[in-house]
């Protein structure tokens, strides 16, 4: 093969530049390892950059009471306890170093009276715990990241002569194959975005931080990077996935105009005062509190305005509702013929606050629809509907050491692109603090594996000849389908039958056509040369997308419950038998293998955080037998 | 649905190109980005162009738009009549890679060489205190989504190949303004540094760079103003501007390197002005000596898991490139003497 291969050599090679793995290569510079960034787009782009709400940490700056031991419950409950319950742990427990260590690196985040980090509530969050910055919180991290890596490139300057000696960024490449010796990594194969040249890194030890998945969903929140990558390089590589069948919707997004579908609606609308309503006007999500909640919230329109001004004696409207529940009532209204023209519902604060207030309470909102859709929030209601948003399931890691589970050695994860610390369900602000702490893990131990390894471990040419031709072949194919196409058609199946309601019928067809859009990826062809071609990328990416799908559909076939991120119509209640079950994912030649896999159990102090009533929602007979148990052993 | 509308598109790259004519059809409440996106879905799925949130929150979907530098995601189409023709090509100030995609390594290359925030001696991380009043001014200038439409924009570089050794932009003067207003950033002499090694200098408060800030961003009035006034103030007392100097080096010597801050030397060689010359060049600088990069047994490294660089140290400096800019050798051609 004649093709100019560019070499590099590495000690622990990030793939991704979000906030998980920008953290992850600070960590592994500062434990004196020659660290590589590989980012699909430009520096400071990524996703993280997205995110607006904040990081959770239970600082207590706020609420005195918070602590490590009420975030850890509340993450539990959220994730309905299908989370790793180590990796809760740990991530309640570190959050707070994680994010006063981001003051150092220059971070500056809205302040208390006291001066201290000011903590602000979300959903699912017992007290006021998530730092913030406005609502640009994820840009605040990312940039603040990326400045301390700059500033480790300015002392390893003044050092060596050289920023780029200890830690390089190469922004928009896209790795396309990780390659292996025997089960361990031995390098990352890819190509520069601009010149769409190739390029080899030879490293012993890799962490993968590439976020999501949401490109395969017509209406998400996720940018054109969500391909799922990691989650597929991760699955061809030996390791496995767990809880793909769980992904978020967010049930306020923009539905109109057209080109903004799916941009985010932030939650304090609704914690403000926004209330959702259906074509006829009415206030429908009093319709919809299902019976494990009836007692937490209004029951008329009264009582739920009361509550914004006398929360103490008053309970919460229903519009605020867990995200999952309140993304399926917008579902249902809209199948029943209820919806906005645009095929939502409406979203109104304009009849509920002044002007004045909503412009101060929701600035960016404010502008965000000036700008995009035309809309002056003050003045009429917002059309929003469900929006694929996040995915829990990913790859299966160590808690510890966030080193990937499966046959490979070497490779290690962390951010959106791992699973298990969110369990069915995410918590607002739960995803900047776990992309902080995991992040610094998996730096960490990926440095450290390096260290024990007897020899460097070797790329094999074959492997390499033939990420090549796989990278090639859309460009030497004539008469293939346009990727464009195929993305849609994928999307389309993804979101008609594997969305937010779920049937076993529309599962099971859903496989029938990934298996034929599989061949027709297959032939995928790309028109155009190899300089900054964005058809030829897509059609790179899709099969990534493809294998992640096929992910998703079987675990959301094969899981008879409805739990979290994760709604079967035909099985609408959550099953005590399924939480002790880790659907596991991986790969035989290019077949996905599904596994059921014990979930781990939790230590006794952790289990005892938690009353009994609560338990009982969650846990099968026996286990609470077991709790039962061990409450009388400590009780003596 | 929508309606067919013109549009001409700049394709090509590094070697040159031209705009194309395309019709395409518009929706209500489309912007340009969706456009561009319609052309690559069904006319030309190899047309290059940056894109990533389509929220206007990332900066990566920066193009020139009629001629007016602005992010495509933000631009809607209603703001053009129906029978116009959008003009879209790339930004200007930088290299084109393909069609609307352009090198922006020039502002990585600045925020390398911008010194990092040093962080306060003997604050350990947790007890950061800082007043909401006194971080409000820092904040507005870390809402920058780093779209680099206010460095395409600025005169000084934009046609002036020339100036951009020396020219930082307004991107980097409201970094260096963010950081001076820290309320606990150990480093004193941002506003000096931004004078001297940054090219502030250059600047004439044109405002530019302030019209085209998608984040409205006051770059002129609530950065670069300020910290050039100061630096007037300190300049022209001599005294305070001796007593800083002194500060300054004790600093440097003492504590602010004990605590790991990036001091100047790493950046000195950048941000200085060199004029374009022929022939023997007196002031050239002069490399800095450089250490060898040893481990902590004072050894160098010789395993590659280890080494921080495949090979061993150039013995001309690990930051030399070759060939050498000509501006820094002292040669004379005999055909220009
Ligand atoms: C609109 C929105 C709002 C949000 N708000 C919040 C919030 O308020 N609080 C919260 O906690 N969470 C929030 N989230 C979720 C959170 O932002 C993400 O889960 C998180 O940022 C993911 O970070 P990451 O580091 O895992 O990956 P990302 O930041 O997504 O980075 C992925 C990186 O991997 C790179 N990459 C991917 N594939 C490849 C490849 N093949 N080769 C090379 N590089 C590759 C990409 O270029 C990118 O650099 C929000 C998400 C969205 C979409
Ligand atoms: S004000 Fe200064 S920095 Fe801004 S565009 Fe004008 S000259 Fe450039
Ligand atoms: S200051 Fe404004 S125009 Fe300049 S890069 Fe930042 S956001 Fe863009
Ligand atoms: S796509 Fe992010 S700013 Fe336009």
């Amino acid at each position: 093969m004649t093709t100019r291969i560019e070499r590099h050599h590495y000690d622990v090679v990030v793939i991704g530049a979000g906030g998980a793995g920008l953290r992850a290569a600070i960590e592994s510079r500062l434990a004196g390892k020659k660290t590589a960034i590989i980012s699909k787009s430009l520096f400071g782009k990524a996703h993280t950059v997205m995110a607006e709400g904040g990081a959770a940490a239970a600082m207590g700056n706020v609420n005195s009471r918070d602590n490590w031991m009420v975030h850890y419950r509340d993450t539990m409950r959220g994730g309905k306890f299908l989370n790793n319950f180590r990796m809760a742990e740990l991530h309640a427990k570190e959050a707070p170093d994680r994010i006063w260590e981001l003051e150092t690196y220059g971070a500056l985040f809205d302040r208390t009276k006291d001066g201290k980090i000011s903590q602000r509530n979300f959903g699912g969050h017992e007290y006021p715990r998530l730092a913030h910055v406005g609502d640009r919180t994820g840009l605040e991290l990312i940039r603040t990241l990326q400045q301390k890596i700059v500033s480790l490139q300015q002392e390893d300057k003044a050092e060596t002569g050289s920023y780029d000696s200890r830690i390089r960024v190469f922004a928009e490449t896209t790795i396309t194959e990780l390659l292996l010796d025997g089960d361990r990594v031995a390098g990352a194969f890819g190509y520069y975005r601009e010149t769409g040249e190739f390029v080899l890194f030879e490293a012993p030890a890799i962490v993968l931080a590439t976020g999501g998945v949401g490109r395969s969903y017509k209406v998400t929140s996720n940018s054109w990077e969500y391909t799922g990558d990691g989650h597929a390089l991760a699955l061809r590589a030996g390791a496995t996935l767990i809880n793909m069948e769980f992904l978020q919707f967010h049930p306020t997004g923009m539905v109109w105009p057209p080109s903004v579908k799916g941009i985010l609606v932030t939650e304090s609308v609704r914690g403000d005062g926004g209330v959702l309503k259906n074509s006829e006007g009415k206030r429908f999500m009093f319709n919809y509190v299902p019976d494990v909640f009836r007692k937490q919230y209004a029951e008329t329109e009264e009582e739920g305005d009361r509550w914004y001004t006398d929360p103490d004696n008053n309970r919460r409207p229903p519009e605020l509702l867990p995200r999952d529940e309140v993304a399926r009532a917008i579902n249902n209204e809209v199948k029943e013929g209820r919806g906005s023209p645009a095929g939502g519902v409406f979203l109104d604060v304009s009849s509920r606050l002044p002007a004045e207030v909503i412009i101060k309470k929701l600035p960016s909102m404010h502008h965000q629809f000036k700008e995009l859709a035309g809309v002056d929030i003050t003045k009429e209601p917002m059309e929003v509907g469900p929006t694929c948003h996040y995915v829990m399931g990913g790859v299966e890691v160590d808690p510890d050491t966030a080193a990937a589970a499966g046959t490979v050695q070497g490779l290690f994860a962390a951010g959106e692109v791992s699973g298990g610390m969110h369990g069915s369900n995410r918590l607002g602000g739960n995803s900047l603090s776990d992309l902080l702490v995991f992040g610094k893990r998996a730096g960490e131990h990926a440095a450290t594996y390096t260290d024990a390894l007897p020899t460097r471990p070797r790329v094999a040419q074959s492997d390499l000849d033939t990420a090549v031709e796989t990278a090639l072949a859309p460009l030497q194919r004539d008469g293939g389908e346009n990727p464009y196409t195929l993305q849609q058609d994928l999307q389309a199946v993804m979101g008609d039958l594997v969305g937010i309601i779920r049937r076993k019928g529309e599962l099971e067809e859903s496989l029938v056509r990934l298996a034929e859009l599989r061949e027709r990826v297959g032939k995928v062809s790309a028109a155009g040369g190899r300089r900054y071609n964005p058809g030829w990328h897509l059609a790179l990416d899709l099969r990534n997308m493809l294998v992640v799908s096929e992910c998703t559909a079987k675990a959301a076939l094969e899981r008879e419950e409805s739990r979290g991120g994760h709604t079967r119509e035909d099985f609408p209640s959550m099953r005590p038998e399924w939480r002790q079950v880790n659907l596991v994912c991986s790969l035989d030649g290019d077949k996905v293998q599904l596994e059921h896999k014990p979930l781990p159990k939790m230590r006794p102090e952790l289990i005892q955080l938690f009353d009994r009533t609560e338990l009982s929602k969650y846990l099968t007979d026996e286990e609470l037998a077991e709790f039962d148990a061990l409450a009388e052993e400590a009780a003596k | 649905m929508g309606a067919k509308r013109r549009f001409k598109v700049w394709r090509g790259d590094e070697t040159g190109g031209d705009l194309k004519d395309y019709e395409v059809e518009v929706n209500e409440g489309e912007v340009v980005l969706d456009v561009i996106h319609r052309l690559q879905a069904t006319q030309t799925p190899d047309l290059a162009c940056r894109w990533n949130c389509k929220a206007g929150k990332c900066g990566s979907c920066s193009m020139e738009i009629n001629g007016t530098p602005r992010l495509g995601c933000m631009t809607r189409m209603s703001t053009f009549t129906e029978d116009e023709t959008v003009t879209v090509t790339p930004l200007r100030t930088f290299p084109v890679i393909r069609d609307l995609v352009t090198d922006v390594s020039f502002n990585y290359e600045k925020a390398r060489q911008t010194p990092a925030f040093a962080p306060p001696v003997g604050v350990p991380p947790g007890q950061y205190r800082m007043q909401q009043v006194d971080v409000e001014r820092s904040q507005e200038f870390r809402k920058c989504i780093e779209c680099f439409l206010c460095q395409n924009t600025c005169h000084v570089v934009r046609d002036h190949e020339e100036n951009k050794r020396a020219f930082a932009g307004p991107r980097y003067f409201i970094r260096a303004a963010e950081l001076d207003m820290h309320p606990l950033d150990a480093k004193e002499d941002r506003k000096e540094y931004a004078q001297a090694s940054m090219g502030m200098g250059y600047c004439n408060i044109t405002k530019c760079c302030t019209e085209v800030c998608p984040e409205h961003i006051k770059i002129t009035d609530n950065a670069i103003i300020p910290m050039k006034e100061r630096v007037v103030d300190r300049r022209y007392d001599p005294l305070v501007w001796l007593g800083r100097k002194i500060f300054r080096r004790d600093q440097l010597d003492g504590a602010g390197q004990a605590a790991g801050t990036p001091s100047l030397v790493g950046a000195r060689t950048e941000g200085s002005e060199v004029e374009q010359h022929h022939g023997l060049n007196w002031h050239r600088e002069i490399p800095p000596p450089q250490a060898a990069p040893v481990d902590e047994t004072g050894r160098l490294p010789i395993s590659e898991i280890t080494a921080d660089r495949a090979g061993g140290p150039s013995p001309f400096g690990d930051d030399q490139t070759f060939p050498l800019p000509p501006e820094g050798l002292n040669y004379a051609h005999p055909e220009r003497d």
